[in-house]
């Protein structure tokens, strides 16, 4: 049975680098109708920072092509699909290892999928070379939130 | 990003004020580069307190600087960096090359 999905959005910006920060911020603006905590906003922002990042970088690395960045809210999760129309990745198991970088001159520390891998639930990586790359992460917001309710005895 | 020198001892300190993301990084590592070729400090600290967050580009700003100061005979040491931004560095391995130190110990050694 699908989940039903309690909300989304989708946005679509040039692969400039200005964009990452809004990218991040506009994801993070969103998550916060799942009342996440600041960890969880954190762990989401570094991730979609780090995918778009990966768009921008390697998915045009001579032009400017279209980011689009698509969100959804289910009840108890977020899941985040950033996708490009770029070169692909070649060999996405060796792009997923620590340290992997293609980009040394620009200095990329190789850490992006390492990083979205841990602080993410789940990471899937598509591409095929030529046409592009889509990314699809989830992360669940837990419910269970810790509070206290102080109770006063009236005399 | 402010720019603090303790020209006596040497030692040079970046306040890295902004989002540290793979944009702001391609800005302000020229800026440091060519502090540390302009003052050859004996230490350079990247001051961590203003930074609110940083994705991975801030581990290669990080280990770029690491390189230019070796070049030029200089430590490189890293203060104010907050658990989360520590765990970033703790992933890529980084920091038994390049020490977090106590922020008293700026001016000291």
């Amino acid at each position: 049975m699908d989940r039903l999905v309690k909300n989304e959005m989708k946005i679509e910006f040039l692969s400039k680098s200005a964009n990452e920060a809004f990218a991040r911020i506009a994801v993070a603006a969103f998550a916060t109708q799942l009342d996440p905590t600041i960890e969880e906003i954190a762990d989401i922002k570094t991730s979609v920072s780090e995918a778009v990042t990966n768009s921008i970088i390697h998915a045009y690395p001579n032009s400017e092509g279209i980011v689009r960045v698509r969100a959804k809210l289910y009840e108890d999760e977020i899941e985040i699909e950033v996708s490009d129309n770029g070169e692909g990745i070649e060999n996405i198991e060796e792009a997923k290892e620590p340290l992997y970088t293609t980009r040394g001159n620009l200095e990329r520390s190789g850490m992006g999928f390492t990083i979205m891998e841990s602080f993410m639930d789940s990471l899937k990586v598509e591409s095929i070379v030529g046409l592009g790359t889509k990314i699809t992460m989830g992360k669940k917001i837990k419910k269970e939130k810790e509070f206290s309710v102080n109770t006063y005895e009236i005399k | 990003m402010n720019v603090k020198h303790f020209i006596e001892d040497k030692v040079l300190v970046f306040e890295i004020t902004e989002e540290l993301d793979h944009h702001i990084s391609e800005i302000i590592r020229r800026r440091i580069d060519y502090e540390i070729q302009r003052f050859m400090p004996k230490r350079v600290i990247l001051d961590f307190n203003r930074v609110v967050f940083m994705d991975s580009a801030g581990v290669g700003l990080v280990i770029g600087r690491y390189k230019t100061a070796c070049s030029y005979g200089t430590k490189l040491e890293m203060v104010n960096v907050s658990p989360k931004i520590r765990r970033v560095f703790e992933m890529a391995g980084i920091l038994k090359i390049i020490p977090i130190i106590q922020d008293e110990k700026i001016v000291n050694g």
